[in-house]
């Protein structure tokens, strides 16, 4: 890529950083530039994004129909997949696939709950009803 | 103490090598040559594993190699500790800042408050120095920053003992002895990051990573569109550019860092080839570009057909001959 070449279009890293590309300069050397930022990777993390919310939504719903426990919502709303979770509340990966489930997560005890909300980082009421 | 010097580069973990090992008085080390020495470059798509439900897909070796491997080959020894308790690997901590050590931490992103928000996923191999403490706060220097930062105790406590995939475990690393590197030592370990380089992208076996990965990835390309519905494909693609471009990479997978590590080798070496082989590496990173702006015709909802599915494909697998080429020759050349 040329220098000339390196865009500097509009990101989320406006106001944290630049980051620094590796282009070629009038004489052919590389060297280190800072660009602000590719509308192709932007668009790229805004559909990923627009996808996180997609999911937060479903979740959201199969809670409300009493489809899913909180635990599914809350997992979507913090990007945790299992091995995240696990690591966080030190349940089974099992274990939370059965917590996924409304009947098995209201015979939890608080204290189990409380790990949960931990992880997740929010209070034990916030974790039984979640407010939208 | 002498004062620490914040230095900003494009990956991370090059960056807390080159800051460290600058620090430390190895005044000729830059972040191309980190990464070379390192041998860096990679490719690989695993398959059935997901991250953030999308294809598994890296550009460069795994996590720690580069800042293991430069300092092996230039005979520097190293100490990395990965700890059990919070409170030993804090103190820990605090003993080397009191040594006067800056000291490279490996930490997770999603409690990373300064990072903007749309970019914290729960990944796990970000890589920064702490070099001091005030006022109750660590001294921060994150490569990927223009300018130092600071984390409360409790802060930098979250962040190094993220869980989830390559879960840090308090991880953190410094060179302890370095002896004064010779030309001749340089010269050794720039063949043995390049001859390495060649041994991974082309030779590694099965055909998921190195230069058959990349077509690996260009036939599951060919099927996404089928298999998963337009939305998910999409979805995967945009994955696919993240990995290459986001913040991190020099651009185009890092094909660009590798082709300025090639040009720095040449002038090292007194070999003329080697630039040579350098622009067909900037030729690889500006076709990764390409690939990545046709891309974002189909994630953006512009580009629907299966043709233009395919045009991805064939870019991919123009891709990976001519960084096989590249790696052919780069091979021919190193060896003396």
């Amino acid at each position: 890529m040329k220098k000339s070449d390196l865009p500097q279009d509009k990101s989320d890293l406006v106001n944290f950083t630049r980051e620094v590309c590796y282009v070629k300069n009038e004489n052919g050397k590389y060297e280190a530039e800072l660009s602000s930022g590719w509308d192709v990777k932007t668009d790229a993390l805004n559909s990923a994004w627009l996808d996180i919310e997609n999911r937060i939504t479903e979740a959201k719903n199969l809670f409300i129909s009493g489809e899913a426990s909180p635990i599914q919502y809350y997992m979507e709303l913090k990007l945790m997949d299992f091995t995240v979770l696990a690591g966080y509340t030190g349940f089974w990966k099992w274990q939370i696939n059965k917590h996924k489930n409304p009947e098995s997560f209201n015979r939890l005890n608080d204290g189990k709950l409380q790990k949960y909300a931990d992880a997740f980082g929010v209070t034990l009421m916030e974790l039984k009803k979640p407010s939208f | 103490m002498e004062s620490f010097k914040h230095i900003q580069t494009a990956h991370c973990e090059n960056g807390v090598t080159v800051s460290l090992l600058k620090h430390n008085g190895v005044e000729f080390m830059t972040e191309p040559l980190a990464f070379g020495l390192g041998s860096g470059l990679f490719y690989i798509h695993i398959p059935f594993m997901k991250v953030n439900n999308g294809p598994a897909i890296s550009f460069r070796t795994m996590p720690g190699a580069i800042f293991k491997r430069t300092c092996k080959s230039l005979d520097i020894k190293v100490e990395r500790k990965k700890f059990k308790s919070k409170i030993e690997a804090q103190s820990f901590l605090n003993e080397k800042l009191s040594e006067g050590i800056p000291v490279g931490c490996q930490v997770g992103v999603f409690h990373l408050n300064y990072f903007p928000k749309a970019y914290r996923f729960h990944f796990n191999a970000h890589n920064l120095i702490v070099f001091g403490q005030e006022d109750g706060k660590y001294l921060i220097s994150d490569p990927v920053m223009e300018t130092t930062t600071t984390l409360f105790p409790e802060e930098l406590e979250k962040v190094r003992f993220a869980q989830g995939a390559l879960a840090p475990k308090g991880q953190l690393y410094f060179p302890k002895t370095i002896s004064d590197i010779s030309d001749e030592r340089l010269r050794n370990a720039i063949n043995k990051g390049i001859k390495r380089n060649c041994r991974d992208m082309l030779h590694i076996p099965g055909g998921i990573a190195g230069v058959k990965g990349i077509n690996y990835t260009a036939n599951k390309i060919r099927g996404w569109r089928d298999k998963l519905g337009e939305r998910q494909a999409a979805l995967y693609l945009g994955q696919i550019v993240r990995m290459q471009e986001e913040i991190g990479t020099g651009g185009g997978g890092f094909r660009f860092l590798y082709a300025a590590f090639l040009d720095e080798a040449s002038e090292i070496l007194g070999n003329d080839k080697l630039l040579n082989i350098s622009d067909q590496f900037t030729k690889s990173g500006d076709l990764w570009r390409d690939s990545a702006l046709q891309m974002s015709g189909i994630f953006k909802g512009r580009l629907t057909s299966q043709k233009d599915y395919d045009n991805c494909a064939s870019l991919l697998n123009e891709i990976s001959n001519v960084e096989k080429e590249a790696f052919k020759q780069l091979s021919k050349i190193v060896i003396k």
